[in-house]
């Protein structure tokens, strides 16, 4: 199978031209030499996925680490899981290029953000591809360090270098629990080939507490990559990045790398109800977290981040209820409006003048048109109407959810309501009434170029009709993507009698389903109520007041981190380096020196040539001599001398 | 078979530093290109030993063997002393890496300015040492080899060191030489009990060998003697085994160095001109961990894995000691001093493990440790060069001035870091995973070691942004001289980033060879 090993190629030789080439190719050819390693990428996704019959083919290109019994390949494992990422990576991600072309244009590294994109690609590909958790390994560091390239791309700006640095390192923390999973995995499985892990898996029973530990493990990265309590706060920073980044990366691909994970380990997490527990009451959390903060953001890029962490906390909360499929379905729909929503909101920043605050907005309905529909068809989506894609998506999570438990589903409802509340306002505040900004901005409006809004009419196609691939069984349509993802959970369904069993009727996931509907019309009825004249703007930082200050300021959590850990640390190093290494052990290692010296100067003065000093050492010499000699005779006769 | 192809990688540089030597300084200009193409000579030699190695063989290869000193003691048994070379997949990694860093190293000296007759004989002279170090294969020749070293490294420093170089090569000096006379004290006592079954059946009289074959065999242990097994002698009231263990372990310890024998190390690179500092990061710190492998844990199999707990936590200790205190430093070069300990902590760690998948890691780390450090100093010294400063707050916004610069020092500390891909990683990896296998070492040493890696992260990327991004601005007067690097620079960055990347890609090209080494270690 050539076309599994050209996947990741195509990109690879993107980013060698255009890295290399840096300053040298014509900037005419950059974006070509970019996007076409995408599209021809995507292409042979769709080959290999032609190809493709049910059981999983693995290439191995070299044994990339042997010693002792240990052999890990290096190796590409294609599967219905891994197709379905590819398809999403290299499909996004080519629209994405594409835009990039346009947006980026007047950018003086152009060419080094082309490299970097493709660089990005090649590393997801292999994160997605990998046949084993040492591959996946390389990619989720590959995409880490992409990330902080592009969060960093206008690193001359010292927040945006931070934002770089706090999302590398908190990533980093959650890699500490990816490396203590894989350790774990390589000691009890002593392989770290999925296919053979996933064997040996089965011998497990479900809550043995290696798997406990395997699984809480992983779980950790997962909550580094895909942003969730309490490992999130990096991903709003992010935003720092340019617009196409974060509709690729911190939205569409790599934040979704965490639930791959997940989807990928099924087995050991389906012998983990304990974690699957733990999971489900992490995402719902943060779900609602995200949801919240979101409520209040005025920074358009800031709206959509909050926005993304909560969704991505609706993935693992479906994820947690073992409703694994429905929380890759969401992986997909999500990729289609969010990338979607980014790049739209990319197109109005270009529009505004790099201006992203909606304050200064408004009206613009009517003066980028297209940027305008499709950015609604986004909002609808997110928002969960039938029949566009997040609705779909989202229901089924909420359904299993539902029959999980009903506490956990109604916080689930909550945060739909929110959501579509947040989505609406953000799209009322920027695109109705009249415009706020300055008159330069103003005379700037302009809709983008074609690279740019080709991109959003074929994601908002997408995000209208994504949802198709996944009906509802309630309206005996066809579910093709449970259907074909069904033999990666196989082994679940192995392991434990209670995977995958349905237990709601039809009636009850009609009922929830209309519940989840009316719930989100009313919140939409509700924002336009209070933001649909485009006259109820939201006011000026320093009005904020309350509750909501509380809110706005995202909790304080970025203050608090900064507190407890920031603080501390450099504390220990400063004591480090200035008490115990130069005050403590300096100070010793100085003193057996110094010692040294001082008794071989009073030594010395011992043969200085003096005759006085001979003589008088001469005297004590030959005194302490008699005493030794005569000493405890003397004693003993002056004591006898005493007592008589 | 005697070829001499080994002896050459000593005798190359010996020659060629008394050539330098007597050569009139009206050839001044030749010293460099002499002991450059001596440099040249050694990797083509090391390429063709690697070329005819044959991994797979458990013992030494090339040997060449000579009979040097047969001294008769009082009780007429004999003491041996031989000239024994050879190569194993250790001793063949250290080698490889050692004429790298010394090509590397010589090319960076081409800027010296100053005595480059004296300079040059030494850093041959050097050359010749670390090479002997590694390939001895009798304790007392490994011993001189040792010592020797310390003879061009103490000049090296104290005449083309910085302002402080005193204080600092006497440090540096003093330090080795006490853990110098704990191994002293254990190679006489180990000679002093082993017998060499083969000669000794020769002369008819006890055959005393410092042959590291015989040494590391614990069966040819004289019964009644002092590190004997079977009837222990104490010593403070440790048996004498355990307490040669310790001896070693400090000595080398030291030269790894180990938290809290370290404070020489920041001193010495602080001072050292930028070669001297790559030679000493890339190499003669390695000889600590080789020399505990080799020697320590070689020869004393039976009491080493008592103190498993004990050298993982020295090793964790270093760590993160190391890394914190890399956070708080304000020098560049002091910072690279630091993450060295850091990193040569994983080595303690893997080591530590006493298991295969341990060494490999521990072998693997020193390995990728010398391409990396080497790096590091570089990109220190280039700096240096061009402002005669390296305080981290003198730099901003490197980026857009210096881009080449900018590309090395990110593969560089991205490498550090641990990013996989590159080498960093594997050893990190292995280390770190050798210890989690490890009965003897509770899980926690190893999850708090990881968390080394986090700070590393910390604190490259700190000190990145902090140089490279932002607008970029510095003291008025280094603002001419900050040009982007020149050719000799690209050239020595882009070969070790390059090897970086191979052997993160490909670390089987070196387990392929240290593997069954190691295998054959542990029978």
């Amino acid at each position: 199978m050539t076309f599994i090993a050209l996947i990741p190629l195509f990109p690879l030789i993107g980013f060698l031209i255009n890295g290399l080439g840096y300053g040298k190719i014509s900037k005419t050819a950059v974006p070509w030499i970019g996007t076409g390693a995408s599209l021809l990428s995507f292409v042979c996704v769709l080959l290999a996925y032609l190809n493709f019959k049910e059981t999983a083919i693995i290439v191995n290109l070299f044994d990339w680490i042997s010693i002792a019994g240990l052999n890990v390949g290096f190796s590409f494992q294609l599967d219905q899981l891994s197709i379905i990422m590819l398809f999403v990576i290299t499909g996004v991600g080519t629209l994405i290029h594409l835009y990039s072309a346009g947006y980026m244009s007047h950018d003086e590294g152009y060419g080094k953000f082309f490299a970097y994109l493709n660089l990005f690609l090649f590393s997801m590909i292999l994160l997605v591809l990998g046949g084993n958790y040492l591959m996946m390994f390389i990619g989720w560091e590959g995409v880490g360090l992409c990330s902080y390239l592009l969060i960093g791309f206008w690193n001359k700006n010292t927040d945006y270098a931070n934002a770089a640095r706090k999302a590398f390192i908190m990533n980093r923390i959650g890699d500490v629990g990816f490396l203590i999973g894989i350790f774990l995995i390589l000691q009890n499985f002593g392989t770290l080939e999925y296919l053979e892990v996933f064997e040996k898996a089965k011998a497990f029973h479900v809550g043995d507490g290696i798997i406990v530990a395997i699984t809480m493990a992983l779980f950790v990265g997962a909550m580094g990559k895909s942003a969730q309590i309490p490992l999130f706060t990096w991903l709003p920073d992010a935003m720092a990045g340019p617009t196409p980044v974060s509709a690729l990366i911190h939205a569409a691909t790599m934040v979704t790398s965490g639930i791959y994970m997940i989807v990928r380990s099924n087995v050991l997490y389906t012998l983990s109800p304990f974690t699957l527990e733990f999971i489900a009451w992490i995402g719902l959390a943060t779900a609602l977290l995200g949801a919240t903060i979101g409520l209040f953001q005025n920074d358009i890029k800031k709206v959509l981040a909050y926005s993304t962490v909560s969704q991505l906390g609706y993935m693992f909360l479906g994820l947690g209820v073992m409703a694994y499929s429905s929380g890759l379905f969401h992986v997909i729909t999500h990729a289609f409006f969010k990338a979607l929503l980014f790049l739209g909101a990319g197109s109005v920043i270009h529009a505004m003048s790099d201006d992203q605050d909606i304050r200064n907005m408004g009206g613009l309905w009517s003066k980028i048109k297209i940027t305008a529909i499709t950015f609604l068809v986004g909002t609808i989506a997110i928002s969960g109407i039938p029949p566009f894609s997040g609705f779909f998506s989202k229901d089924e999570i909420l359904a299993h959810v539902f029959e999980h438990n009903k506490i956990m589903w109604a916080l689930g409802m909550l945060g739909s309501f929110m959501t579509a509340f947040y989505m609406f306002r953000l799209f009322f505040v920027t695109f109705k009434g009249s415009f706020r900004g300055t008159e330069e901005q103003k005379h700037h409006l302009h809709e983008s170029p074609k690279s740019m809004t080709t991109p959003l009419i074929v994601l908002a196609v997408l995000s209208a009709i994504g949802g198709f691939i996944g009906f509802p069984e309630v309206f005996h349509l066809p579910h093709r993507l449970n259907e074909f993802l069904s033999p990666i959970f196989e082994n679940s369904r192995l392991v434990n009698s209670s995977f995958g069993v349905v237990h709601i009727s039809h009636n009850l996931e009609l009922i929830l389903m209309g519940a989840s509907v009316l719930v989100a019309v009313i919140s939409i009825l509700f924002a336009y109520m209070v933001f649909g004249n485009g006259k109820n703007v939201p006011v000026a930082d320093s009005e904020v007041v309350g509750l909501k200050k509380l809110v706005y300021n995202k909790y304080y959590i970025d203050e608090l981190y900064n507190k407890v850990f920031v603080g501390p640390i450099s504390a220990i190093s400063f004591f480090f380096a200035n008490v115990i290494d130069k005050k403590l052990i300096d100070k010793i290692v100085n003193s057996v020196g110094e010692g040294v010296n001082f008794s071989s100067k009073k030594i010395k003065e011992l043969q200085v040539g003096v005759t006085g000093s001979y003589i008088l050492f001469m005297t004590l010499g030959i005194l302490l001599l008699v005493l030794y000699q005569f000493g405890p005779s003397l004693l003993s006769t002056f004591n006898l001398l005493q007592n008589k | 078979m005697q070829s001499g192809l080994l002896s050459s990688l000593i005798i190359l540089p010996l020659i060629a530093s008394i050539i330098v030597l007597l050569l009139p300084a009206a050839y001044k200009a030749s010293y460099r290109w002499i002991s450059l193409i001596t440099q040249i000579l050694l990797l083509i030699n090391v390429g063709t030993l690697i070329g005819a190695f044959d991994p797979q063989k458990n013992e030494y290869q090339f040997l060449e063997h000579y009979e040097w000193i047969r001294l008769t003691l009082g009780n007429s048994s004999i003491l041996s002393i031989d000239y024994i070379i050879g190569l194993d997949g250790l001793s063949l990694a250290m080698v490889s890496l050692s004429v790298l860093v010394f090509f590397i190293a010589n090319i960076s000296s081409f800027s010296i300015a100053k005595k480059e007759k004296a300079y040059f004989s030494l850093f041959l002279l050097l050359t010749a040492t670390v090479i002997g170090c590694f390939v001895a294969i009798d304790f007392f020749l490994f011993f001189i080899f040792f010592e020797f070293m310390l003879l061009p490294m103490y000049f090296l420093i104290g005449i083309w060191g910085g302002p402080n170089k005193a204080y600092a090569s006497l440090k540096f000096i003093i330090y080795t030489l006490v853990g110098s006379v704990m191994i002293l004290v254990v190679m006489i006592a180990l000679a002093m009990s082993n017998v060499d079954e083969f000669f000794t059946s020769e002369y008819k009289t006890t055959v005393f060998s410092f042959d590291f074959r015989i040494l590391s065999d614990t069966n040819n242990l004289l019964k009644g003697s002092l590190l004997s097994i079977q009837n222990p002698i104490k010593i403070f009231g440790v048996n004498a085994r355990d307490f040669m263990f310790l001896l070693l372990f400090i000595g080398f310890g030291i030269k790894l160095p180990m938290v809290p024998f370290h404070t020489w190390l920041p001193d010495a690179h602080v001072e050292a001109p930028t070669p001297i500092s790559v030679v000493l990061a890339g190499i003669l710190l390695k000889i600590g961990g080789y020399g505990l492998i080799r020697i320590a844990y070689g020869f004393f199999p039976d009491v080493a894995t008592n103190y498993s707990l004990l050298i993982s936590i020295m090793g964790l200790i270093s760590i993160l000691y190391g890394g914190f205190n890399a956070l708080a430093q304000k020098d560049l070069k002091k910072l690279i001093a630091y993450s060295s300990i850091s990193h040569m902590g994983f080595v303690l760690i893997g080591i530590a493990a006493f298991n295969v998948e341990g060494f490999n890691g521990a072998i693997f780390q020193m390995f990728s440790h010398g391409l990396l450090s080497s790096m590091l100093f570089l990109v220190a010294g280039v700096l240096y060069e061009r402002t005669h400063n390296r305080e981290i707050a003198n730099f901003k916004g490197l980026a857009k001035n210096m881009p080449l610069f900018t590309v090395m020092v990110a593969i560089a500390f991205f490498g550090s870091l641990g990013l996989p891909s590159l080498s960093g990683f594997i050893g990190e990896f292995f280390t770190l995973f050798g210890s989690f296998q490890s009965s003897k070492i509770p899980k926690v040493i190893p999850v708090l070691g990881v968390l080394g890696i986090v700070l590393s992260a910390v604190y490259l990327l700190w000190t990145f942004q902090k140089m490279f991004f932002g607008e970029f601005w510095t003291k008025e007067e280094f603002k001419k001289s900050l040009t982007d690097l020149d050719q000799k620079e690209i050239f020595m960055l882009s070969t070790l980033g390059a090897l970086t990347l191979l052997f993160g890609i490909f670390p089987n090209l070196l387990f392929d060879l240290i593997n069954p080494t190691v295998i054959h270690l542990f029978k």
